[in-house]
Order: C-alpha cells, then sequence, then structure tokens
C-alpha cells in the first residue's frame, strides 16, 4: 500500500492503494466515477480512456503510481456541465446504441480535438481506430467528430 | 441493451395516449408476474407489445377523456384528447391528464377501444431523439457493472477452463496475503470465488490462487473433433421443417455443395457482471440481463428460496447480442453473496468472457439443387446440421428440431420443390442464442448456393434472385407467413439504391443477398475492392452496403438505422474474423487481439432504406445480420472467382 496524490478533475485526491493498482480502479472503486469503463483490461478497446495532462490514455493498463501528481481528467470533469461540443454532437447525431464504450470514445475524440482541431476523415480513423465499439457505431461517431469540430454545424 | 426500446415502446403508448412527448420519463421494470414474459431477444420488443402497447394507451385515453366528461358534466363526444391533455373546445375547458388520473383510474376499464389509424400518427414514426442518450454521453448512466451498495464486496471467479471439468483442490495462502481479500471459497463444482473490498484486489487474489483442476471428460476436445462429430451427423436422417413438392424425385442437372462455419462469441462491451444481496430469506439482485425471470427462478433454485423472495432489479447494460440470455452470472454473484453474508459484485474478466461464453453453434449445411434448361432450379434442398442450443440447455425439442429455427431458418424462394432439413448434432461446447442465432448460418448457406447457381446458369445473381420471386406466393413455414412479394420488395429496393443496373468504378466488385428471420425480410448489396491485388494474400474491403428493409410500420427511423448499421458492423466482423477454437477441451481465443471485432477503419458506409409499410411492426435487432455475409463472399466470388464455403474469410 502507498499513498498516492493525483489531481482528478481539478481536485486533489489522496489515495491509498497498492502502487500497481491500475488508475481504472482507482478511478471506479476508490473515487466513485465509474463513467470511466472496463472493457479488456489489456488496452485493446479503450473503454477505459482518460486524459493524464491532456494526452489521452487507457486506464486500465496505466498503474496509479505512474500517474501520481498528475492531473487526470474524467469523463465526468470533461465539462462543467455533461455539454462539452463532443456530448452535444453525440446527442445531436444520435450516437449511442448500448452507450457502454461511449465515455471513451468521447474522451478519445476529446484528446484529438485539443491538438487537431479540425481533424481529417484520416486522421480521425487513426486516432479512434483505438475505441472498440460493439454496437458498431463508428459512423455516427465519425460525423459527431465532425460536427463538434464545426462548432455544431454538419 | 442499446436497441432504443426505451424510447420506441413508449412512442406506442404515446401515440394512442395522446400524451405530451416532453413529459415521458422511463422506469425500467425489474422480474414481475404482471408482464408476462420479460425476455429481451428474438427482436420481439416492439414485434410482440406493438398491440398490447397501442391498446394500454388508447385504454388510458378513452378512460381520461370519461373523467374530463363527468368532471365539466358534459358529453363524452365534445371532449378531445390531445397531447396530454383533455379538452373542451366549445367551453375553452382543459385539464392535464395528471389532473384526472385518480377519478379516471377508478372508472370501469372499457373493451374494443378505438386505435388510431396509421395516417393519423404525429409520435410513431418520427425521429425521435432517445431518452437514454444525455446520461449515456455525460457519463452517468449506471450499468450493472458501476451499481454500487453500501459495504459491498467485490469477486472474480476461477472458473475450470477445461469444458466440463471441476475444482480438484485449492490453496488460498498466496490469495489471502493480498490486501483486502476477505474470502476465497469454492462455488459450485467447479469455480472458486475470490472476494475482496476492490476489483483490483480480488483480480489479485485470484492470479495468485494456487488451484487444481479435474479436467473430466473433455480434455481431448479440439476443433477438428467438433468438425468430424458434425461430418458424422450429416450421414443421419434429419426432421424436415420445410417441404413442399418432392425434391428427391426430381430428375435432371444436379447442383451441391457443403458450407460450414465455426463457433462465434458475442463478445459484449460490458463483461458479465452482477450485483446480489443474498441474506436470510431474502435475495435482491441487481443484474444485467435480458431474461430477469430466468435469473430469479434460476438464482431462488441456487440458494433454496422461493422465487417471490428474490428481487432482480434490471440494470442498462452494455450490449448483449444474446449473451445476456443466460443466468449464470446472475447464479455466481447469489451463491457468493449466500456465502460471506454480505453484498457482493461479481465482476467477469474480458478472458472470462471469451472462455466462458455460450457459442454461436458450428454448423454444417449440404445444399443442393436440380435445375432446369435455363439454369434455375426445380427443386432445391438444404440440410442444415448443427447442435441445438435448447436441447443441450436439457429444454424440449419437439420432433427433434430446435425450437429456436422456426423464427430463422425459413424459406426464401418460391420454388415447385423446397425442403429444408434440420440434422440435430451433439457438442460438449456451451451453446448460446447470438444475434440472429441460426439465420446467420441458414443465409450464409443458402445465399451463397443461390449465387453459386446464378454464376453455373450464367445469368446475373440479382435478376437471377428476381427470378425467384417473381411470383406472388405465401411461404407458410411454422407460424410465419413469408411473401415472396415483400421479399422482391426488399431485393428491388436494395438493387436499385446501390444502381446494380450501372457499372461500378474500375477494382470495385458487388454482392447482392436477401433473407428474412423474425418475421422482417431484408435484402443487401455489399461493395468491395480486394487489397492486395490479385495475390493470394488479397484481402477484402467494405466500402459501402446497401440494406433495404421490410419490418411493416417503422416506428423510429432513426432507431431502426442504428440497429440496421450496427447489425451490419456486427455480421461484418463475424464473417471476416469471428471463430473460437478448442484446444485441449478449452477454449483458445480469450481477448480482443484474437478475437477482435471491427474497428472504425474497416467499417463501411451503410445506407438503410425502408420499404413504406401500414402492416404491423417487426423485429429489427437481429434481421440485418444474415444477408452480410453470403453478400460479402459473393461479391468476393465476382471480384476473384474464388467461392468461400467456409467462414471466417479470413481463416
Amino acid at each position: 500500500m502507498a499513498d498516492i496524490t493525483l489531481r482528478v478533475n481539478g481536485n486533489e485526491k489522496k489515495v491509498s492503494v497498492s502502487p500497481e493498482t491500475p488508475l481504472l480502479w482507482v478511478l471506479r472503486d476508490t473515487l466513485a466515477l465509474t463513467g470511466t469503463k472496463f472493457g479488456c483490461g489489456a488496452g485493446l478497446c479503450g473503454a477505459c480512456t482518460v486524459h493524464v495532462d491532456g494526452s489521452a490514455i487507457r486506464s486500465c493498463s496505466t498503474p496509479v503510481s505512474q500517474v501520481a501528481g498528475k492531473s487526470v481528467t474524467t469523463i465526468e470533469g470533461l465539462s462543467t456541465n455533461g455539454l462539452h461540443a463532443l456530448q452535444q454532437a453525440w446527442i445531436a447525431e444520435e450516437v449511442p446504441q448500448c452507450g457502454y464504450c461511449q465515455t471513451g470514445q468521447i474522451m478519445s475524440a476529446a484528446a484529438l480535438l485539443a491538438k487537431t482541431p479540425n481533424p481529417t476523415d484520416d486522421q480521425i480513423t487513426q486516432v479512434m481506430n483505438g475505441n472498440l465499439c460493439r454496437c458498431g457505431t463508428y459512423e455516427r461517431i465519425r460525423k459527431a467528430i465532425h460536427r463538434a469540430a464545426s462548432g455544431g454545424a454538419r | 441493451m442499446g436497441q432504443g426500446v426505451r424510447t420506441a415502446l413508449p412512442m406506442i403508448l404515446a401515440e394512442e395516449l395522446e400524451a405530451d412527448w416532453k413529459q415521458i420519463e422511463i422506469e425500467q421494470a425489474g422480474a414481475s408476474t404482471l408482464f408476462g414474459d420479460q425476455t429481451t431477444g428474438g427482436s420481439a420488443s416492439i414485434h410482440t407489445t406493438w398491440d398490447p402497447m397501442r391498446k394500454a394507451g388508447a385504454t388510458a385515453r378513452e378512460m381520461l377523456i370519461s373523467a374530463a366528461a363527468l368532471t365539466w358534466g358534459m358529453p363524452r363526444s365534445s371532449c378531445v384528447a390531445e397531447n396530454g391533455r383533455i379538452r373542451h373546445s366549445a367551453s375553452g375547458s382543459s385539464l392535464a391528464y395528471g389532473e384526472l388520473a385518480s377519478k379516471a383510474a377508478a372508472l370501469p376499464i372499457p373493451v374494443d377501444v378505438p386505435l388510431k389509424q396509421s395516417k393519423d400518427y404525429k409520435i410513431v414514426g418520427q425521429r425521435l431523439a432517445r431518452l437514454d442518450t444525455p446520461a449515456k454521453v455525460k457519463g452517468d448512466a449506471i450499468f450493472g457493472i458501476d451499481f454500487r451498495l453500501p459495504g459491498m464486496k467485490f469477486a472474480v471467479l476461477s472458473r475450470c477452463p477445461t469444458i466440463g471439468g471441476k475444482v480438484s483442490r485449492f490453496d488460498d495462502k498466496e490469495s489471502r496475503k493480498i490486501s483486502g481479500v476477505s474470502y476465497v471459497g469454492k462455488i459450485g463444482d467447479s469455480a472458486v470465488a475470490v472476494v475482496a473490498d476492490s476489483v483490483w484486489g480480488a483480480m489479485e487474489g485470484r492470479r495468485v490462487l494456487n488451484l487444481a483442476w479435474d479436467d473430466g471428460p473433455n480434455k481431448d476436445l479440439n476443433t477438428a473433433v467438433v468438425t468430424a462429430a458434425l461430418k458424422q451427423a450429416a450421414s443421419k436422417k434429419g426432421a424436415t421443417v420445410y417441404a413442399v413438392g418432392e425434391p428427391a424425385k426430381v430428375s435432371g442437372r444436379k447442383i451441391s455443395a457443403e458450407y460450414s462455419l465455426p463457433f462465434m462469441a458475442h463478445a459484449p462491451m460490458e463483461p458479465g457482471n452482477c450485483t446480489a444481496n443474498c441474506q436470510g430469506a431474502k435475495c435482491e439482485l441487481w443484474a444485467p440481463t435480458q431474461v430477469p425471470q430466468d435469473c430469479r427462478d434460476s438464482v431462488a433454485q441456487a440458494v433454496g428460496l422461493d422465487p417471490d423472495q428474490v428481487k432482480v432489479n434490471v440494470t442498462l447494460m452494455g450490449g448483449g447480442f444474446g449473451r445476456r440470455l443466460e443466468h449464470d452470472y446472475a447464479l455466481e454473484a447469489a451463491l457468493v453473496s449466500k456465502a460471506i453474508n454480505a453484498p457482493v459484485k461479481v465482476i467477469w474478466t474480458r478472458e472470462d468472457d471469451m472462455r466462458f461464453s455460450t457459442y454461436r453453434p458450428v454448423s454444417l449445411h449440404q445444399l443442393s439443387a436440380t435445375v432446369d434448361g435455363s439454369g434455375f432450379p426445380v427443386a432445391l434442398t438444404h440440410r442444415l446440421i448443427a447442435p441445438s442450443i435448447t436441447g443441450q440447455k436439457g429444454q424440449p425439442t419437439p420432433g427433434n428440431v430446435d425450437p429456436d429455427l422456426p423464427d430463422e431458418a425459413g424459406p426464401v424462394y418460391s420454388l415447385p420443390n423446397y425442403a429444408i432439413e434440420y440434422v440435430m448434432a451433439e457438442t460438449a461446447v456451451p451453446l448460446g442464442w447470438m444475434r440472429s442465432v441460426y439465420a446467420l448460418q441458414a443465409a450464409f448457406a443458402l445465399e451463397s448456393f443461390i449465387d453459386e447457381l446464378a454464376v453455373t446458369a450464367g445469368k446475373d445473381p440479382f435478376k437471377y434472385r428476381l427470378h425467384l420471386l417473381q411470383r406472388d406466393q405465401d411461404l407458410q413455414y411454422f407460424t410465419t407467413t413469408w411473401k415472396t412479394a415483400r421479399m422482391r420488395g426488399v431485393l428491388q429496393l436494395a438493387a436499385e439504391k446501390a444502381g446494380w443496373d450501372k457499372p461500378l468504378p474500375a477494382g470495385r466488385f458487388r454482392g447482392i443477398a436477401c433473407f428474412g428471420c423474425f418475421a422482417t425480410y431484408m435484402a443487401e448489396v455489399v461493395e468491395i475492392t480486394m487489397e492486395g491485388g490479385q495475390t493470394e494474400n488479397a484481402q477484402p474491403r467494405v466500402h459501402r452496403v446497401v440494406a433495404a428493409v421490410d419490418c411493416g410500420q417503422v416506428v423510429n427511423p432513426s432507431i431502426l438505422e442504428q440497429q440496421i448499421q450496427g447489425g451490419i458492423v456486427f455480421a461484418l466482423a463475424n464473417a471476416l474474423r469471428a471463430k473460437i477454437t478448442i484446444e485441449k477441451g478449452r477454449v483458445v481465443q480469450g481477448n480482443f487481439d484474437d478475437y477482435a471485432p471491427l474497428r472504425m477503419d474497416e467499417t463501411p458506409v451503410v445506407e438503410v432504406y425502408a420499404v413504406p409499410s401500414t402492416e404491423a411492426p417487426t423485429g429489427i435487432g437481429e434481421p440485418s445480420v444474415p444477408p452480410l455475409a453470403p453478400a460479402l463472399c459473393n461479391a468476393i466470388y465476382a471480384a476473384t472467382k474464388k467461392r468461400i464455403r467456409t467462414l471466417p474469410i479470413l481463416s
């Protein structure tokens, strides 16, 4: 066990867990932030995507010790009112079916737009290819990212 | 679980109720004796509740009108239900439904209430936004895995990896050294549960658990043995499930071919899980399940309670595709909770989900036809050899026919002699119902074979099919009447929208297929290129799928498109790669690296067209799956002159 301090959604959090615990389980079990999902435990599906110091990472395969002192953003902290441009675009394009992977999809897309405000189809595919969706919502995800990039218009 | 029925079902009710859609909220029912069979499956939600929902809405509407008429002392005929209120136009009075509800509820329930005409629909048929979307994008939607109880523990189970094997012995010394591990114990004969105060603690406790297995009777089982057993079963006489004329007595030129398909896994994004609080004479479950009543009854039996002592709450589900028609995760959670006398959440890892799933049955198909001078079949026989899902679970299979076949393996074409025969094979590998169930296998075989016949006849595959559907005929298959006119309608619509009569750019090829299941008609045109040119290793890349559907009245076009787009992406992954193999009695695949779903880069553009219809609606969750694989393989034939008779394509 170790005491680890991290900044989650703008708030300093001190947790007492074994240092190799994946960030995912610290977020979900210790901090009760269940918007970040468990899908594969191996960095293969992207359902657990969060931002660490602004970059998208897979929290299921990131030991919490690696993010000590760093700034973590989860879906709950992406915007203050749940209305980030991408979340609005996701609603406008009616993206989710089961919805389980969508928070990870949005976090990946948010990291993309932060660096590339107007991504091409290829740039979207390159980044979003790491996020699986068994409901097959990929084409609506693509449309939603374009919609958010263009300020809400299509 | 993602099919949109939490929006579509209230749309049907609200239409007849003349409700204000903005006021609609959804409350999820748990297992109950009030609602009949609560199973979510078989593309049945809309199909089976269309009438009950409409009648319930209309009955409530009429009672609200009566309550208002009594309140005002006016004749009923002068009162109108509109947008959540009853209005009396002459006096300008109006009352909200909420103001009338208790008075209305005390009135006698009318019978034979009038139902609206489809031309008067204001809600049904509209692209209304799904009610559950905002919570899903904000991250505050609570799926089964997210549900928490105060003081709840977490458990993972180590299950015998060999099918049918048992725990021989275990030593929990190392597991108990892991921080937070509070319990290690056998659950049933074949699993050991590790309980901790965090998921990670339970996973770590399981990782170091010292276990020995008794592999049992299947330790030498492998995929080759499964395949050989199917071939052997093919020599048995099967049960005739459809028969017109006498195909065996027709003489002429014979053409035959065999097709085969592997086991497949559902792999929904949310791994199996269930929360249980099972103490004393009470057990409560929070289950992401397609079968709340089965969970209640199975758990009651397993923990020694009456069904009414078990309460099942249904949570959101991160996909299902049929996997959550099983109750295994609920049983485990109840048994672990009972063992520790505390609330617990059992979580499966991805590897658990992949290796302890219930798989789409393997199948072998023997197709034979006798063709006339123009190359059209005058007789066709389809022998479907596959183990029975229901039979394996010890449930009845009247006439040696799997009871799912009547929804999924029917006839498509109007032929003078046509037989479908089912041969029940056996396997030890656990079987389950996976999206479209046997229709995927039946359609792959039939629609590939029809393409082979068209090629042999030197005819265009679309026009060849059209010829076989030209006569209006009712094909009676168990309780479904398949109409060739409706199948012809979707085939023509798909071909027209795909521009079948126009040449494709160089290097592009296309294939077509049509099939019906769960009383819905589908046709799909798949456009591909072959990446890697003319080489042996060339692989198909699907660019565009044009799908045409006839599912009767469309309740919500946006949800319809979602389901068809999703079904096609699911089916494309199945066709290209999905294959569960067995070695030494164990499932080989474990995660999304060796059982890889489709990703964005492989996803085609899917265009969806619905035949306008006012017929009662039928299912839409599954019917887009079956035509995809044959349409794709037919496109690959068009490109390469190579016929694929075994799935997956990239094996």
